[in-house]
């Protein structure tokens, strides 16, 4: 291990003590870790937004010969006018910080919403509706060359009917009484279910985390015997 | 009973973060360890990259930052070490700033030190991170070298023996993608898997993989949520290659700590329901 790595350890181990050191009560150093780690994390989002899309971009593809020998990627390349564009919608953006000339920003923001949603409509149709539609149209009665796979037919009459109960839940234009309310509360069930799943797997990513942080913990405390 | 009532009522929180702190503390260095067995899902991904045949194309993503490292290292680990087992290639890749990071890692940890006869460029490249999201999934499709006009170290993109025959997403055998959130399995899904009908798995972090099940198995060839998930993949991946046993073991590791810890949510799950029902017979 170098010295820097030990420097990063120390200051890992410190940061996450001060973190944990809430779980008792509200301190300083809490504080001054909280802190720290939203200054350091907006620093770290600015350079990168300005490294890895601002200068390769927008100041490389317009001005290549400003950035050869600095960006492998300019290098023999004709200016890219056309990225003008984007940069003055961007610039109209900017525009909402001086209220008189506010609207102008709507122009940009009216291109982001029109371009995403073009964008987004057509890959949610394909992939979460038609697609899925798809992965629902299941045979409720399963048989193999080996005969009827009970196990198999039970999972696949949960989902479609699963999925049915479920939409029922949603599905306002009924009344939920009689038949439909006794699926719309079967759908209940389901969504029950499909929470306490995810809650479940929450617990497991929270913990998961801590665990981490304790190794962590176990590797700054092994660090002393080196020092030592 | 109203000594019982008394305690639960009064328990102060502290005392129930310190009996989680001791579950996960106390197996991490008596490495207590579970039985394992993967699960349907995780074992249908691991033959998938079982079936490729050798020298395919695979890209591998590291879509995620250093707040879910316990969950994600150990999936992204053990992919690199599958993949080269069988030989395969990987294109390194990252939707995220932060996976640029967790990309070089792996290659430290994993290929440099286990894989010493690799090549790089030959049998791995790292492409590092790009901008964009899923708009670059989607320029990716069309125009691979178009966004990738360098790897991570600034070599021309062209001068790289494994880049030879790319030049769109459509050229990869497979894609890989260890992710905790928004880029990541979803929209490789939506944004290459689907529209090319290339394979996709996915490695995510618990919180993710309940949102992902659904596109299993038509879109999804299959899916490793969790620490659950990295560990039952290791089992895989343990038992048809034996020589991991030792280095190849980090979910495994950690999946004794958290089956204690869960015992212990268990419990105070139990206690705190019969603290809810004797306060309300008091009532």
């Amino acid at each position: 291990m170098t010295m820097w790595d030990m420097i990063v350890l120390w200051i890992g181990g410190a940061m996450t003590l001060m973190i944990f050191s809430f779980l008792y009560k509200d301190n300083p150093f809490y504080k001054f870790a909280e802190h720290l780690f939203v200054g350091v994390s907006a620093a770290f989002w600015m350079v990168k937004a300005i490294q890895t899309t601002m200068i390769p971009n927008m100041w490389a593809a317009i001005w290549p010969k400003s950035v050869t020998g600095i960006l492998h990627a300019a290098q023999h390349t004709e200016p890219n006018y056309v990225r003008l564009i984007p940069l003055g919608l961007g610039l109209l953006l900017l525009s909402r910080l001086m209220p008189r000339i506010a609207w102008l920003s709507r122009w940009a923001m009216a291109v982001l919403i029109g371009f995403t949603s073009g964008t987004y409509l057509v890959r949610y149709l394909q992939s979460d509706f038609i697609a899925q539609i798809r992965s629902t149209l299941i045979p409720l009665v399963v048989v193999t060359p080996q005969g009827l796979d009970v196990i198999q037919s039970l999972l696949n009459c949960v989902l479609v009917f699963g999925v049915l109960c479920a939409l029922m839940y949603f599905f306002f234009s009924l009344e939920h009484r009689g038949v439909v309310g006794g699926i719309s509360r079967a759908g209940i069930w389901v969504l029950m279910v499909a929470f306490g799943a995810s809650f479940g797997y929450t617990v497991m990513a929270r913990i998961s985390l801590l665990i981490g942080r304790i190794d962590y913990l176990g590797e700054w405390l092994q660090s002393f015997g080196k020092i030592l | 009973m109203n000594i019982l009532k008394n305690f639960l009522l009064q328990l102060d929180r502290r005392i129930i973060y310190a009996a989680i702190a001791l579950a996960v503390t106390i197996p991490l260095v008596l490495h207590f360890a579970v039985p394992l067995k993967p699960s349907p899902i995780v074992q249908s991904l691991f033959d998938a990259l079982e079936a490729l045949p050798p020298k395919s194309k695979v890209i591998l993503s590291f879509d995620y930052g250093p707040s879910t490292l316990p969950e994600n290292d150990p999936m992204a680990f053990a992919f690199a070490r599958h993949l080269l087992t069988r030989n395969h290639r990987i294109y390194m890749m990252a939707l995220w700033a932060t996976g640029a990071r967790n990309l070089d890692h792996t290659i430290e940890q994993v290929i440099e030190k286990e894989f010493p006869g690799k090549v790089y460029g030959v049998d791995y490249v790292k492409l590092g991170y790009k901008a964009g999201d899923e708009g670059l999934i989607n320029t990716l499709f069309k125009d691979f070298k178009g966004m990738y006009t360098t790897d991570g170290h600034g070599t021309n993109i062209n001068d790289i023996p494994m880049m030879k025959d790319i030049t769109t997403l459509e050229d990869f055998d497979m894609i890989l993608n260890v992710g905790s959130g928004r880029p990541g399995t979803k929209e490789w899904i939506q944004y290459a898997g689907d529209r090319g009908n290339i394979p996709i798995g996915g490695a995510v972090t618990a919180v993710e993989a309940l949102l992902l099940y659904p596109y299993y198995p038509r879109q999804l060839k299959g899916l490793l949520g969790g620490l659950q998930g990295a560990a039952e993949y290791e089992t895989a991946l343990i038992s048809k290659y034996p020589q991991f046993g030792t280095t190849g073991r980090q979910a495994q590791v950690y999946m004794g700590p958290q089956a204690v810890a869960h015992c212990v949510i268990l419990l105070l799950v139990i206690l705190g329901n019969v603290s809810y029902f004797l306060g309300r017979r008091r009532k």
